[in-house]
């Protein structure tokens, strides 16, 4: 057995109910012994003190429980984002402001390109921040003419493009007759490719290929250093293919005693059977590890409201779109549900629209009174224009909800004036309204379409500011102790991991994250400027500043 | 892919589930007629593959009798075509059968965008017993409705459940709803191929003059000398028009500035190209109380 160490802290936040607070904590083999005094931690027997962490204050790993490792990979592109932003090796790359700026940067990142025909990859753009000035195959075509360029939107459902691009997709040409590619008066597209169907073939000529998606052993790496920083211990890779070779380097990469988090991938329900789907996750849920937590669904019901692919009930969109689409069929998701909820398997689905939200809802209702199950802990991820009434249905069912609480900062504006409108704006992502029904719940980022960060989520959640500086749903806004317990404790029970961390007491791991700041102290306006030393995951330290 | 080839002919096969999509695939790969049919699937059920048609399965590609293959595309559409390019031998002409969610015109127009492959045309299948029905569910009532709008031909399918009169106001109902469809009846799925796919419409490419078929005891191909030279576009027009019976054509004609061009109409969508010079004149039609000369045909056209 290998030797106690106890840490004193200036603060322990425990999340743990009937010890809230301690100044020490002890650990044990990746275990945590106790929280508390020195004297009843001393009780265990020989131990050393580690004082490293006395002037710094403790809470339990932060977990997050919607994003993608992808997050890790999408930084070896060149990121032209509005806002600051920290890479996996802990530089803040400054926001860019103009169109101007994009192409500058753009061009740095060129000028470093050894091979000629090598692509450009830009990632991030948000023309929303910039007027909604359009960047077009003109703009990209000053950073070069001889290689391709593209740049993803940081919603991920527009690429823009240059001319080299589109001639190697073989679509600089007129007469072409697509929603997705807007044309210029001279009749050819503009560069500017929106939605999945039309991005993917000319992706392939920009970087942007399949490879990008399923995460590789360096995006993973990367991924964690990414968890260090913003003091995440436990991440979901929502979702995956998850073929064998992907599993295997999964597998290897986390099993590294440098690898500093714990993954919890989700199969995506796509390209299989419900059949084949379910003997799939079975097969994995036995390859897991304590660092890869294998073995759960995610569905895919509906698309994105700002892309007004969301399914919505009435009164339908704002501006008179029409209604989105739908990604799976009510029989397909009802065969998945029935199936999981029968063999113990845990689904979290994609809703965003309130009438995607509905189906499941209803056709979670049928499955339980077919396929009792006690603790299924359904969760709905994104769920962001769920009303009062569909919440107390979650509650009845069982379910949790995973709430986007960020996007009314990145994309409130547009949501209260295009998409849903004012009062159905106010309402999204409606915190208050959860808790209140007692509906356990999360709040994420889903990285990248958002940067890891669990307490600037908290601090959204909290104030419920958006970009131009409104407050979006006063009424929904938490306070900061119901933010900080629903990135702990609330995201572990939506991946039935609350047993094993989410708090700091006896028994569970010793996954924690190391503050320089007291999130409780420093106010709820300023919970996203809580700097993070690092972590501590299963006993390991990782310090932010010496991530290799 | 060889770069100098004819772009690749996808026919997408729609409509919500139950409509009868895998019997119509079925029925296309047992009739296929030599033509290599590539498959593509994402449907939530079985593989929709009669099993004595597959010989050999791996993780990406069934081979199917008749050198016709399957594959599935899971959740991207555009990189499975991008993949099946590189496919050797490769197919004659793509199936897709869009999921029953899917908005079939959607997938037809991002097809059109991807490079070495060009449209054939949209199939939508309705189940004659159960589309009203759907087109009124809460949530799936407008998708099955928007399904419908994309599509060139709408196959009617189960209409040996319906009497006449019930079968004739189904319609007239689908044809409000697709306006640009040619919509046919059908029990089974059971069309003659070269309804649905333009590659079996005239198979060596050569039109036989005077030739008339008939396909089933509904459909026939008849097939026209086109030895005058014309207006293709004009043509392909009038050949298009609703009321005329044809639910495709295809044919290679002189223009009136002496270049050979190549016609295919599909319900009531027509494109007109070039063609290369080694083609034979004539033209090909598919459907029903078709029109058996040029002369006839004009009358039709010209009687409205």
């Amino acid at each position: 057995m290998s030797g106690i160490t106890i840490y004193p802290a200036q603060k322990i936040i425990t999340m743990n109910p009937s010890n809230p607070y301690a100044t020490h904590v002890a650990v044990r083999d990746g275990s945590i012994l106790g929280a508390g005094t020195l004297e009843e931690l001393s009780g265990w027997g020989e131990h050393e003190i580690d004082n490293r962490f006395a002037d710094k204050v403790i809470m339990p790993g932060l977990v997050e429980g919607h994003s993608h490792a992808m997050e890790g990979t999408l930084w070896r592109y060149c990121y032209v984002g509005w806002f600051d932003r920290m890479d996996p090796d802990g530089k803040v790359w400054s926001g860019v402001k103009t169109i101007d700026q994009v192409i500058d940067r753009l061009k740095e990142a060129e000028a470093t390109l050894a091979d000629p025909n090598a692509p450009l990859s830009g990632w991030s753009l948000d023309p929303i921040y910039m007027n909604n000035e359009r960047v077009s195959r003109h703009d990209l075509d000053q950073v070069s003419t001889t290689r391709p360029v593209g740049v993803l939107h940081a919603s991920g459902h527009i690429l823009n493009v240059n001319t080299k691009a589109l001639e190697l997709a073989d679509l600089f040409k007129t007469g072409i007759n697509h929603p997705g590619v807007p044309l210029g008066n001279d009749g050819l597209p503009t560069g500017e490719l929106k939605g999945p169907d039309v991005m993917t073939p000319v992706g392939v000529h920009v970087g942007f290929d399949r490879n990008m998606f399923d995460c590789d052993e360096r995006g993973l790496t990367d991924f964690a250093k990414l968890c260090v920083r913003s003091g995440v211990t436990t991440a979901t890779d929502l979702a995956a293919r998850l073929p064998d070779e992907a599993v295997e380097m999964m597998l290897r990469v986390t099993a590294k005693e440098s690898f500093p988090a714990r993954i919890v991938p989700l199969r995506f329900h796509h390209g299989v059977t419900p059949q084949e789907l379910i003997e799939h996750v079975q097969r994995l849920r036995a390859q897991s590890t304590d660092r890869l937590r294998l073995g759960m669904i995610k569905v895919v019901v509906d698309g994105s409201i700002q892309g007004f692919s969301a399914r919505l009930k009435e009164p339908g969109y704002y501006n008179g779109a029409p209604n989105g689409l739908w990604y799976i069929s009510p029989e397909h998701l009802r065969e998945i549900i029935n199936q999981s909820l029968d063999k113990n398997i845990h689904i979290h689905t994609h809703t965003n629209g309130d009438e995607a939200t509905q189906l499941v809802l209803d056709c979670m209702e049928e499955g339980l009174k077919a396929h009792p199950s006690r603790d299924h802990r359904f969760t709905l991820q994104h769920c962001q224009l769920a009303d009062a009434a569909q919440f107390r249905r979650m509650t009845k069912l069982g379910m949790c909800v995973n709430l986007f609480a960020n996007h009314h900062f990145y994309w409130g504006d547009e949501h209260y004036n295009l998409t849903v409108g004012p009062e159905r704006a106010k309402r999204m992502n409606a915190c208050r309204t959860a808790l209140a029904s007692n509906v356990p719940m999360a709040i994420h980022s889903d990285a990248p379409v958002t940067p890891l960060g669990p307490f600037f989520t908290a601090w959204a959640a909290v104030n419920r500011v958006t970009a131009s500086g409104r407050v979006q749903g006063e009424h929904e806004k938490i306070s900061v102790a119901d933010a900080l317990y629903a990135i702990t404790l609330g995201a572990a029970y939506t991946l039935k991991l609350d047993g094993e961390i989410g708090s700091i007491e006896a028994g569970k791991r010793a996954d924690l994250a190391i503050l320089e700041d007291d999130p409780e102290e420093v106010g709820g306006e300023n919970l996203k400027d809580v700097r993070v030393w690092g972590t501590v995951q299963d006993g390991r330290i990782f310090p932010a500043s010496e991530l290799a | 892919m060889n770069s100098s080839a004819s772009p690749l002919p996808v026919t997408v096969i729609g409509g919500y589930l139950g409509a009868g999509k895998t019997t119509l695939i079925n029925h296309l790969l047992r009739n296929a007629d030599g033509k290599r049919l590539a498959i593509m699937v994402n449907e939530f059920g079985e593989l929709p593959i009669d099993a004595d048609l597959i010989e050999a399965q791996d993780d990406d590609l069934i081979s199917l009798s008749g050198g016709c293959v399957c594959c599935t595309y899971g959740n991207d559409l555009s990189m499975a075509l991008l993949d099946l390019k590189e496919l050797e031998p490769r197919p004659d002409h793509v199936v897709l059968e869009a999921s029953g969610v899917a908005l079939p015109g959607a997938i037809a127009s991002s097809v059109s965008l991807i490079s070495g492959y060009s449209m054939d045309g949209v199939v939508v299948l309705a189940d004659g017993e159960t589309v009203r029905q759907r087109a009124v569910d809460p949530y799936m009532g407008d998708t099955v409705l928007r399904q419908f709008e994309g599509a060139n031909i709408v196959l009617l399918n189960k209409t040996d459940l319906l009497d006449e009169a019930e079968q004739d106001a189904l319609r007239d109902w689908l044809q409000e709803r697709a306006p640009n469809a040619a919509i046919v009846s059908s029990s089974h799925g059971k069309v003659p191929p070269a309804l649905v796919l333009q590659s079996n419409v005239m198979p060596d490419d050569r039109p036989r003059a005077g030739a008339h078929i008939h396909l089933d005891d509904r459909f026939q191909s008849r097939s026209l000398a086109m030895d005058k030279p014309c207006d293709a576009e004009d043509l392909a027009q009038k050949l298009a028009q609703d009321h005329v019976g044809i639910v495709r054509a295809k044919g290679f004609v002189k223009d009136f500035n002496g270049t050979l061009k190549l016609i295919q109409v599909v319900g009531q969508r027509f494109e007109v190209t070039e063609a290369s010079e080694d083609k034979s004149l004539g033209l090909v039609l598919i459907g029903t109380d078709l029109p058996t000369t040029m002369e006839e045909l004009n009358g039709i056209v010209s009687s409205t």
